[in-house]
This record gives C-alpha cells, sequence and structure tokens, in this order.
C-alpha cells in the first residue's frame, strides 16, 4: 500500500458527562419480553390455523363445550382476586389460586365432553388446533398457577412478598385471561 | 448509584457451583463456547465425509464402515447416509455453533461486562438456558445411536418428508422425531437466553451508559436478541405441531392420498407449504441471528486496531435496526421454488433486494472506518478484515438469489451452498474467530500466540475461497445440491472440481489445528496480558483479567464517554478515552 493517507490529527479531548442510570426493574421488563414472544407463539399458531382451514376443503365445525364459557368467567374473577390480593391477606390468594385451578379442571372437562363426542385431538383438522390452543394456554396457566402458589407460600411463611414479585406474577396471570378471551372469540369464530 | 439488581453475596466455593452449575454469566459465556467448540469439530467431521465422498466417489474411507455399518457398508457411504449426514451437518452448525458461539457464548460473556452489570438480570434463568441448550444438543446427537439413524431431510425439515415417520427413509423414524424434539427444546433455551439479554441492556446499564453509548457489539447482541426472541417464538410451536404430525397423528401439515413406501399414509388434508412458510418466518431471521453478532464484533474491533473511531455509529445501529424489521418481510425467497403464487415471489423478491442496502451501507462504514486509519495486524484485526471480505464475497451472490427469475435456475445448485456458507457459515466464523483472538486476554488473561494466529488467518482465508468459490461455477453449470454422488450423470465432467473443493475442505479443516493448538496451549502458557491489551475504551477492559465474579470489584463504572472516543487527545499522550476514564 503505497498512497497511505496520513493518519488524522487529534482532536482535543471530549467533555465527561455522565446520565443517570436506568431504574432497574427487571422483572417487569422480563415479564413483557415474556408476554411478548408468548404473544407471537400464539400468532404464528393462529396463522397456521387460518392457512390450513384454507388450504383443503376438510374443515371441520364443532359446538364448543358450553363449559369454555363458564370457565372464562372463573378466569375473569381469578384475575381480579389477584387484584384484591395485592392489598388484602392470603386469602384473596388462595381463592385466586383455587379459581385457578377450577378453570384448569374446567377446561380438562372440556375435553373430556369433547372426546366423548369422538372429537380427538387427530380426528380433524380443527379438534387439533382446538386441543393445541388449549392445551398450550393451559400449560401456561399452570405456570402461573405455580407463581401464584409461590406468592402464597411466600405470604404465609415470610409474611410478605416483594412487591415486584407480585405485580410480575399479577401481570402475567392477567395476561392469560386477555390471552384465553382472545382465544375463545378465535376458537368462536372459526370452529 | 442504583441499587444493583443482583449482589453476589460471597463468590461461591464448591466446584459444583463455581464451574459447573454456576450463575456467573462469564462461567456460562464460557459453557457456551465450549459447546460450540464441541459442536463445531463433530459437525465439521461430518462435512468432510460428505466432502471426500463427492471428490472420490468409489473410494472408501478407512474405518467408517466400522462406524456405521449400514448407512456406509466397506466404507463407501450410501446416498441415504449422506443425506443424514447433511442434515446433521446443518442443524449442528446452524444451531449450535451459529447460533450458540457468537450471540450465546460472547453475548453472554461480554454483554454484562459492556454495560457495566455484575450479572445477567435473571441469572439462574441464564444458567438454564445453557443447560437446556446442552440438553438440545445431546438429544440432536443422540439419533446417530438410537433407532436407524439421523434424519435425512436437511435442516430444514421440509414436511410431508419430515412428518411421516418411517415410510419416509431411514432416519425419518426416531431420528427425526429426536430432531423435531430437539429444536424445540433448543427454542425454549434461545428464548429464556434472548429475554436475559434484552432485560440486562435495558435495566441493569450503570449510571452514565446512556443507549447512545453502548458498545456497537452490545447493540448488535440486544438487536439479535430481539429477533430470537420473535424467531424462536414461531419455530417451538411449529416443531410442537411436526411432532404431533409424528406421534399423534394429526394432519398439520400431511396432504391426503400421499403414498409412502406404497403405502397410503393416514392423514388428509394437511399443508406440506405451511412447514416452509412457518419455518422460513424462523429462518431467514435466523441468519441475521447468526451473523448480526459478527456485524458487532467487527464494528467493536476495527476502531481498536485502526485506532478511528467507527465511521457513523447511529447509521450503524439505524442499519441493525433497518435489517431486524426486513428480516421479517423476506422469508419467502426461500420458497421461490415451492410452487406458491408467482406474484407473491415479487413480493418477497423486493424487501429482500431492499434489505441489501442497509448491510451494505454497514458494508461501506466498515470500509471508511479502515481508510485512513492506522491499522494494527493482529490475529484480531485480521479475522475482522476477513469477515468483512467474505462477508462481500458472499453477499453479492445474494443479489443474483434475490430474484425469482434468477434464483429458479440456480436455488437447487451448489450457487446457493456456496452463498450462504460465505454470508452466513464463514463470515460468521471469522466473527467468531476475531471475537477469541481479541477477548482470550480478558477471558484468560494470557494471550493467544499472534503468529500462529497470523498463519490460521492467511491459511484459513485461502482455503475457504478456494472451497466455496468454486462452487459458484458448479452452480452456474447446474451441479444440484443434495446429491451424494455425480458418477453416472452429465456431471461428470465436474468431478475434478468437486475434488479440487474437497482437498481445499480438508486442507482448511486441518488448518484449524493450529487454532485449537493455539487455544488450548495459550490457555496455560500463553504471554501474560494486561487489562486493557489492545488499548480499547469499553468497559470490559476497566477491570481485571480475567474479571472478578462480581465484574468490578465491588465497584460500579460511572460512564463518562461514548466508546468510540479513538484518535482523540486524552490530555496523557494516550490516543483514546476509556469510557469509564476515570
Amino acid at each position: 500500500m503505497a498512497a497511505v493517507m496520513p493518519p488524522p490529527p487529534l482532536t482535543t479531548r471530549p467533555t465527561a458527562t455522565v446520565t443517570e442510570a436506568p431504574r432497574a426493574q427487571p422483572g417487569r421488563t422480563g415479564m413483557w419480553i415474556a408476554i411478548a414472544t408468548i404473544s407471537m407463539s400464539f400468532a404464528a399458531l393462529t396463522s397456521a390455523m387460518v392457512v390450513r382451514q384454507s388450504g383443503a376443503p376438510d374443515w371441520r365445525h364443532f359446538h364448543l363445550p358450553s363449559i369454555l364459557y363458564a370457565n372464562t368467567a372463573v378466569l375473569l374473577i381469578s384475575s381480579l382476586t389477584l387484584e384484591w390480593a395485592r392489598r388484602r391477606s392470603a386469602a384473596a390468594l388462595s381463592v385466586t389460586l383455587g379459581l385457578g385451578l377450577l378453570f384448569v379442571a374446567g377446561q380438562i372437562t372440556a375435553w373430556r365432553e369433547l372426546s366423548a363426542q369422538g372429537l380427538f385431538l387427530a380426528t380433524a383438522a380443527s379438534s387439533s388446533f382446538f386441543y393445541v390452543f388449549t392445551a398450550l394456554h393451559g400449560l401456561h396457566v399452570m405456570g402461573g398457577l405455580g407463581a401464584v402458589g409461590y406468592l402464597l407460600q411466600r405470604r404465609l411463611v415470610a409474611g410478605r412478598v416483594a412487591p415486584t414479585t407480585f405485580a410480575a406474577t399479577a401481570l402475567y396471570w392477567h395476561f392469560m385471561a386477555v390471552l384465553w378471551l382472545y382465544l375463545l372469540v378465535l376458537l368462536v369464530a372459526r370452529v | 448509584m442504583t441499587a444493583p439488581a443482583h449482589v453476589h453475596a460471597a463468590p461461591p466455593q464448591s466446584f459444583l457451583r463455581k464451574y459447573v452449575f454456576s450463575v456467573d454469566h462469564k462461567v456460562i459465556g464460557r459453557q457456551y463456547l465450549d459447546l460450540a467448540l464441541v459442536a463445531v469439530v463433530t459437525g465439521m467431521v461430518l462435512s468432510w465425509i460428505m466432502r471426500f465422498h463427492l471428490g472420490f466417489p468409489d473410494t472408501a474411507i478407512p474405518g467408517l464402515g466400522k462406524v456405521a455399518p449400514t448407512g456406509a457398508a466397506g466404507g463407501v457411504i450410501t446416498p441415504e447416509y449422506y443425506l443424514e449426514l447433511m442434515t446433521m451437518h446443518g442443524t449442528i452448525m446452524v444451531f449450535f455453533v451459529l447460533t450458540t458461539a457468537p450471540f450465546a457464548g460472547f453475548g453472554n460473556y461480554v454483554l454484562p461486562l459492556q454495560v457495566g452489570a455484575e450479572d445477567m438480570a435473571f441469572p439462574r434463568i441464564n444458567m438454564m438456558s445453557f443447560w437446556v441448550t446442552l440438553l438440545a444438543f445431546l438429544v440432536l446427537v443422540a439419533a446417530f445411536f438410537i433407532g436407524d439413524g439421523p434424519p435425512l431431510s436437511g435442516w430444514t425439515a421440509y414436511a410431508p418428508l419430515s412428518a411421516v415417520g418411517k415410510d419416509a427413509g431411514p432416519g425419518q423414524g426416531m431420528g427425526q422425531t429426536l430432531w423435531a424434539f430437539s429444536i424445540a427444546i433448543f427454542c425454549i433455551a434461545q428464548l429464556l437466553g434472548a429475554l436475559n439479554f434484552i432485560a440486562t441492556t435495558l435495566d441493569l446499564r450503570t449510571r452514565g451508559m446512556s443507549l447512545a453509548r453502548l458498545p456497537y457489539s452490545t447493540w448488535a447482541w440486544f438487536i439479535t436478541a430481539v429477533i430470537a426472541l420473535i424467531a424462536f417464538a414461531v419455530l417451538m410451536p411449529a416443531c410442537i405441531l411436526l411432532i404431533l404430525d409424528r406421534v399423534a397423528g394429526t394432519s398439520f401439515f400431511i396432504p391426503a392420498g400421499l403414498v409412502l413406501s406404497d403405502r397410503l399414509q393416514p392423514h388428509a388434508g394437511g399443508s406440506p407449504l405451511l412447514w416452509q412458510h412457518l419455518f422460513w418466518f424462523f429462518g431467514h431471521p435466523e441468519v441475521y441471528v447468526a451473523i448480526l453478532p459478527g456485524f458487532g464484533i467487527v464494528s467493536h474491533i476495527l476502531p481498536v486496531f485502526t485506532r478511528k473511531p467507527l465511521l457513523g455509529p447511529r447509521v450503524f445501529i439505524a442499519c441493525l435496526i433497518a435489517i431486524a424489521f426486513l428480516s421479517y418481510t423476506v422469508w419467502g425467497h426461500h420458497m421461490f421454488l415451492s410452487g406458491m403464487n408467482p406474484f407473491s415471489a415479487t413480493l418477497f423478491s423486493v424487501p429482500t433486494l431492499v434489505i441489501t442496502i442497509p448491510a451494505t451501507i454497514i458494508t461501506l462504514l466498515w470500509i471508511g472506518t479502515i481508510y485512513g486509519g492506522r491499522l494494527r495486524f493482529t490475529a484480531a484485526s485480521l479475522f475482522a478484515l476477513g469477515f468483512v471480505s467474505v462477508f462481500v464475497s458472499g453477499g453479492i451472490s445474494g443479489f443474483f438469489l434475490a430474484q425469482p427469475s434468477t434464483d429458479i435456475y440456480l436455488h437447487g445448485t451448489y450457487f446457493v451452498v456456496a452463498h450462504f456458507h460465505f454470508v452466513m457459515g464463514v463470515a460468521a466464523m471469522f466473527g467468531i474467530f476475531a471475537g477469541t483472538y481479541f477477548w482470550f486476554p480478558k477471558l484468560f488473561g494470557r494471550f493467544m500466540n499472534e503468529t500462529l494466529g497470523k498463519w490460521h488467518f492467511w491459511l484459513t482465508l485461502i482455503g475457504v475461497y478456494c472451497i466455496f468459490m468454486p462452487m459458484h461455477y458448479l452452480g452456474l453449470a447446474g451441479n444440484v445440491r443434495r446429491y451424494s454422488a455425480f458418477t453416472d450423470d452429465y456431471l461428470k465432467p465436474l468431478i475434478p472440481l468437486h475434488r479440487f473443493i474437497t482437498i481445499a475442505a480438508l486442507f482448511t479443516g486441518a488448518v484449524q489445528l493450529i487454532f485449537l493448538f493455539n487455544l488450548f496451549r495459550s490457555r496455560f502458557r500463553g504471554a501474560k496480558a494486561p487489562d486493557n491489551p489492545w488499548e480499547a475504551t469499553t468497559l470490559e477492559w476497566s477491570t481485571s483479567s480475567p474479571p472478578p465474579v462480581d465484574n468490578f470489584g465491588g465497584r460500579h463504572p460511572v460512564v463518562t464517554h461514548g466508546p468510540n472516543e479513538y484518535g482523540v487527545n486524552d490530555g496523557r499522550g494516550r490516543d483514546y478515552i476509556m469510557q469509564a476514564a476515570d
């Protein structure tokens, strides 16, 4: 390399400035990130359902088990009781936990009703998607129940729960309710 | 001062907590790098066997008949076994090397240091993400030993081949199921990892570390994490649907009336194209998961060794963000041959051409940074320069493949093999090498041997060009890919070129022994390195080498300058100012 440019002249020292560090709330940030990624997974499944339904003439409509509406009410109420538990005693947390378990039991009952009609996972594409959506949502709800159970255990054993932990759990639990509402609308419209 | 989110009360004492089940991001980063090293050696050996067969189709490979009695009886591999090797090579390299090393490995080690944090935001989730990655690797490799061998549907696992089970060929039974589980598990690991990267970058920055002052490597890891978060969130449900098709009898991806091995498959109505859409919606962003950390590493290293600030840092970051957005709009360019609507091919072609613009701007910024700089030639800077070279060489062929009219001819040929190996494989590997030579003194407090490093660079550079340049000509000549040999057809005259590529591949592989020797020897015998051997500005160089468990020894660095203060006069006779210039 014959024609190398001369090195640039050294500029003077830039002045030092300091900005404040961000307010560290990794729990909340992390939960929002988790919500984003879970939403993306269900969006992918939604698009898969739309493509699968429009791609072949074998889509089979069936009536959703009516217990799903009762389950919806249970899940929404559990969101309210969790908000109540933010200020109150362990009792509200126990109620939330119980309602969450009731929701899961209700979903299993819905499965049993469907299978009694002869609609299994592999029976039709519509039933496949029904089971996949409800099962994945149910697994996420059970993860949330684990977190609510942890809050309850902390409140009973240690007497208090870190507000950030509670906030992150509550955010997740409300998201479970919102996600279920979306899934219910989707299933009502498509299945 | 903010309260640190996580305080290591006391350094862990037991061997297991310190080196195996550690929550320290530095240990986890090294674990990822070790895993990637094992994976890359495995993947490279697989490619050697394939290359040897392509160059010398009738020659037996000594000992291979014993390792794979069915796939390579007598040491000559069967077409099915070739496809199995190809599938495992691709899967191991893309997931467990190109994702694991530059993103999870270096990102884990360096990102918390560069933002001035004591650890990742969620250290236990971080530990879990490594062990889940390892589990995914073991599940994948188990396919070699269980059932009738690894799957043969390629790293893209196109349905219905991947979805129907044993009737589709050897390895499509248990092997393909293991593949689907392995990738689903890998998705979980990467989602956990990405969550940590994003939360750490947003929330654990030290005082003074504004977003504008983030080092460029951290910017790249941060944006890569955002891409990975969305991409793996789509691949995971896709894998779940694939597993259900395989084990539960559903029909998501398997069409009606499919007859395989003289058996009508008991499925109906599924869409094979659906798998391709879901897979490539992940798959194209995954290309950027592999290469953007390399962008960051190169942009981090070039200013250090040119003693000049990176040209246009804001433009660089804007281009990274543009690439992240566009990477979600181009997946269809992998499917021009799939039989999708030709109008949608045009729709995917345009953003594919547009995404080359930010990539080109970044390349020009690198060249502008090098221009007029006072270059210091080290192994690290050479590999960074080599990265620019192979990225350009591989990127240019992308212009041809982005257009459906030319892609229809080239897509099924070695032209594509050459393209993605250059632009994604070799370029990312050069980024990994540059990062290794650059950060090795920080990891171990010792230098790698520079002479060996330079030999490694030049021989590797020559080697990869000898391997992948001729593949473009093979592709133009119509040499189809995924075939195990070309002995009896019109491609026979091309075998001498295949032979040349094979010899180059074996040579380049052997050259990597120099790197491995250097890596292990320098770990124990390398020259002692000071805390900031390269005269760099970022925070990882303001602490000791290797850093203490809490990274900065109880201090919380206060950042007063950007990462780009090179070629300045600091008033004390140095031409750079560190970010935490006391």
